[in-house]
């Protein structure tokens, strides 16, 4: 609990307006998108970098943690308080400072919304191209934070690949520069790429210096239904074969087209097993003749029906079919827990089949669906919490999923990070060597153990 | 009231609450987080608050109150919830609660007390009380309101409307007889049309009778109750629309119409969500209203209106407001193919037409500058499209949205759908 005196000090920071402490405010700051909860003390809504670094400053003195929080739409709890203690909170450092279109770069504070921002740059005719499916309410701290990545990252990459430089609060309450503006820069240890993903363990970003790229001449959609979950897997690295790099890969499994046509009947083919959203995008002629190439290219490995969209609405249906399965799993049970393992693309298909056999054994339904085109699938267990025993068998079965991700050279996160809910997990994929490195820069950084405490590292 | 009679009021949205899995999603979309930037404003929020409500880690306090306050009911956040979670239905519940624990707000027992007396209508007075502070001015000092009501609602820039010298519906009477074989159209006037845009009134009448309809504006009909119901007044609501019911059920007739999307909005959507849920003797009756309720453009598309033979001749461009009430309900096509098709309308689109104006039922008398702030989006959305008029289809918008432009000093016109098509067969008449 923090004392009156503390909170007397936090008021002088940034203000009696921007502190609350009623409980109906700790509610409303103690969830994310895990579900989980847990209060803090207090909550409070720094507008600089000057009040952050006081603030953390304080926290150094008086011993209470500090837990950054953007829009908290984080999926494995990163920016939930447990133990208690103060979060902070970026709302109202949300400027988008400049856009620079001389060097195609951005300047922005870490409370503005990814789409905002996005619809900012391509009035400019610019293009920033990290689409998380949060984005209309993510915060680009947040995405930085959790190295976000969506659909397009197959072609563009992923947050980090558009972080230039960042200015960090230091879990000591320094101010500290990282990177620059510039594209070349070798010149010490690489801390912006260390900030990025670090899930506000490391210090809190105030100012983030973003690339930007001009927008695409065009895109071009094409949907392709095959006929088994392993012609869909071939596809993707018979595309990347054949030298195209799509925007986007996005795939469907047969338990989710179910799911989706269930609730929604599309009208897909009877005989489709698995779904890819192919998506192109540059020079007009380019992509016209990239679609054609990639239809001669797949048609071969059991397509069923391809689809193009030739105008911005087809286009839109054809998404449709992708925007459509979150809302329609919970037809399947009420509960879900949604993990986001990834695998080198070629092994999709193998990974699907362990998935299933291991939902064959629990008796639990798993629905996959995700981002063929770099291997990340999102693998929701749906279970109803309410029946006793459910919650348990899942968090087996979930265990068991990370491992075959693993043995087959993968990874148990792409985008959601590790934050409370993959933390007991985090041992499956770094051995003790590694664990201990981190832990040894996390303990020079912030010796006081005060920034988002008991995150991302196993307890020690 | 007894605890469990609080309880209940929340109790009955217990099912509803599971649905939400704290995405965040609403944050895009509701208008009351864009204004205030906090957590207990957004859908989650409140959402996550009635939960703990119903667990008892909070009480029906002030700050349950104030975050409850922050909702103009607009149902934005329904509309784009990935999980159906009903945060507007959400919200009137633990406004019932908090209204039986806490005993009705000054404001609201007044409006209450005037919307279910048609006499103190009549005089004028629900405006003073309803729109309260925004027609402080026009309330005569003798009603004895002026005292209830604190001046601080009051802001000095507001603009307020004119009230009607005679209302619209002394204008008329019961019955007005069209061609044998067409339509009959029961009109559900509504307050705001009655008592203030009475021009929005007449020219519906003009147009239904330009269709041949006979138009019937029953006698007994009352305010639709949404006021209170904005206020967690469920017990007038009720009443209100027993004795809607009542006028309504006295004539035969092929539709109910309205030229209001709020009241619309009560008696499609919410008489039998909220106040069907709430007295389950009454939901058949409300239900086959429901059924019969269209709103005054969409019955015009369906009857065959030919717009090019209602314009008029002078041209005019405009811009469409698409109103809370009519985006909940997937009216948006239909106005618009009217407007476009009118002689000498030109349709430009704003940005963000289907953005609320900001006034949220009584949201706007409570967090007047958040509505302001809200609205401020939306006259500077209207201004980038040139238009020489913004056209709507709820008169509740046309009153927040000429405040909002008329205090920016822009004398961009806001009119009603059914006025512009009206505006030739008016003046032939
Ligand atoms: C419906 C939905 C879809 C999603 N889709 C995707 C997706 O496609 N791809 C993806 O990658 N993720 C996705 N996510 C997860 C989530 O949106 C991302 O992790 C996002 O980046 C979190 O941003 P936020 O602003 O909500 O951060 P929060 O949830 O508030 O915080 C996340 C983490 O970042 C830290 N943090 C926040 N701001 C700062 C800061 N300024 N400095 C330091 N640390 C900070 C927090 O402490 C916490 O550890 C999705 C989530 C939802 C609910
Ligand atoms: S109300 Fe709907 S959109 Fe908002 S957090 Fe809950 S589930 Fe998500
Ligand atoms: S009804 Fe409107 S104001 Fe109320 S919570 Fe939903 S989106 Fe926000």
């Amino acid at each position: 609990m923090l004392d009156r005196q503390i909170l007397e000090k936090i008021k002088a920071i940034v203000g009696d307006d921007n502190v609350a402490t009623s409980t109906q405010d700790l509610i409303c700051y103690g969830y994310d998108a895990t579900q989980m909860e847990f209060l803090p003390d207090a909550v409070v809504h720094p507008g600089c970098s000057d009040e952050v670094a006081s603030l953390v400053k304080l926290a150094n003195q008086e011993g209470f943690p500090v837990f950054p929080r953007g829009a908290g739409s984080g999926f494995t709890g990163g920016a939930l308080p447990k133990g208690g203690g103060i979060v902070l909170v970026t709302t109202r450092m949300n400027k988008v400072v400049r856009i620079d279109t001389d060097n195609l770069i951005a300047e922005v504070e870490p409370g503005v919304v990814t789409e905002t921002f996005q619809i900012e740059v391509e009035k400019l005719g610019l293009f920033y191209p990290p689409d998380p499916a949060s984005l209309k309410f993510s915060t680009l701290g947040g995405n930085v934070a959790e190295c976000a990545g969506g659909p397009r990252a197959v072609k563009y990459g992923v947050t980090k690949d558009f972080v230039m430089g960042l200015e960090v609060v230091l879990p000591t309450g320094e101010i500290i520069r990282t990177g620059g503006e510039t594209v070349k820069g070798v010149v010490g240890y690489d801390l912006t790429k260390l900030m990025c993903g670090s899930e506000g363990t490391l210090g809190i970003i105030t100012s983030i210096i973003l690339r930007l790229l001009p927008y695409p001449d065009a895109k071009k959609t094409m949907l392709a239904v095959f006929d088994s979950i392993d012609g869909a897997a071939r596809a993707v690295s018979t595309i990347i074969k054949g030298k195209i790099i799509p925007t986007t890969l996005e795939f469907l499994d047969h338990a989710t087209l179910v799911c989706v046509e269930r609730r929604f009947k599309l009208g897909l083919p009877e005989e489709g097993r698995a779904v890819l959203l192919i998506e192109v995008d540059g020079d007009r002629d380019l992509i016209e003749k990239q679609a054609g190439q990639i239809r001669e290219l797949i048609e071969p490995l059991g397509v069923v029906q391809f689809r193009v969209a030739q105008t911005a609405a087809e286009s839109d249906e054809l998404w449709r079919v992708r925007r459509l399965v979150s809302p329609s799993l919970r037809d399947v049970n009420p509960d879900k827990f949604n993990e986001d393992i990834v695998v080198p693309r070629s092994k999709v298909p193998d990974v699907i089949r362990k998935i299933e056999a291991i939902q064959n054994r629990y008796d639990i339904p798993i629905v996959n669906f995700g981002h063929a085109g770099d291997g990340n699938i999102h693998v929701n267990i749906m279970v109803d919490r309410s029946k006793e025993g459910q919650e348990e068998k899942a968090h087996l079965a979930i265990k068991e999923v990370f491992q075959a991700a693993l043995d087959l050279g993968g990874t148990m996160s792409g985008e959601h990070g590790v934050g409370l809910s993959k933390q007991p997990f985090l041992p499956l994929e770094l051995n003790t060597a590694q664990i201990a490195a981190m832990r040894a820069i996390k303990r020079a950084l912030d010796p006081k153990n005060i920034m988002n405490p008991g995150k991302m590292l196993p307890l020690e | 009231m007894s605890t469990t009679q609080k309880q209940d009021a929340m109790k009955r949205i217990e099912a509803e609450l599971k649905k939400c899995v704290k995405c965040g999603a609403c944050r895009a979309h509701c208008p009351a987080f864009t204004a205030f930037q906090r957590e207990p404003a957004v859908a989650r929020g409140k959402v996550a608050l009635a939960q703990h409500i119903l667990k008892g880690n909070i009480t029906l306090d002030n700050e349950t109150y104030s975050a409850m306050s922050k909702c103009l009911l607009c149902g934005s956040c329904v509309d784009k919830c990935p999980n159906d979670v009903p945060t507007d239905e959400i919200v009137i519940a633990a406004r019932e609660a908090l209204a039986k624990q806490r005993g009705l707000t000054t404001f609201h027992k007044a409006v209450g007390q005037v919307i279910k007396n048609r006499k103190v209508m009549n005089m004028g007075a629900f405006a003073g009380a309803i729109l309260g502070p925004l027609f402080f001015r026009k309330v005569p000092a003798t009603s004895g309101l002026r005292a209830r009501f604190p001046l601080p609602f009051v802001g000095a820039a507001r603009h307020f409307p004119q009230i009607a010298k005679k209302p619209f519906m002394d204008r008329h009477p019961e019955i007005i007889h069209g061609e044998p074989g067409k339509p009959r159209v029961l009109f559900f006037v509504g307050c705001m049309t009655n008592f203030v845009y009475t021009e929005i009134g007449e020219a519906a009448l003009a147009l239904f009778r330009h269709l041949g309809c006979t138009v019937i504006i029953p006698k007994g009909q009352q305010c639709c109750g949404l006021p209170a119901m904005s206020g967690g007044d469920l017990d007038t609501v009720r009443q209100l629309a027993e004795e809607n019911l009542k006028a309504l059920e006295a004539h035969e007739a092929d539709y109910i119409m309205t030229g209001c999307a709020t009241c619309g909005g009560a008696l499609h959507k919410l008489y039998p969500q909220v106040v069907g849920k709430r007295n389950p003797e009454l939901a058949a009756r409300l239900k086959a209203v429901a059924d019969k309720t269209v709103d005054a453009a969409v019955l015009l598309q369906k009857l065959g209106l030919k717009p090019e033979e209602t314009g008029a001749a002078d041209p005019l461009k405009v811009t469409y407001h698409d109103p809370c009430h009519h985006r909940t309900a997937g009216i948006a096509k239909q106005p618009r193919a009217l407007l476009k098709g009118t002689s000498g309308v030109e349709l430009v689109e704003m940005e963000g037409a289907d953005k609320c104006c900001g006034l949220g039922g009584t949201f706007n008398v409570y967090h007047y500058e958040s509505s302001m702030k809200i609205n401020a989006g939306k006259s500077a959305a209207i201004r980038a499209t040139g238009a020489d008029a913004v056209v709507t289809g709820c008169p509740g918008c046309i009153m927040q949205l000429s405040d909002g432009l008329k205090q920016a000093g822009d004398a961009t016109k806001v009119l009603h759908t059914l006025q512009i098509l009206a505006r030739k067969i008016a003046k032939e008449k």
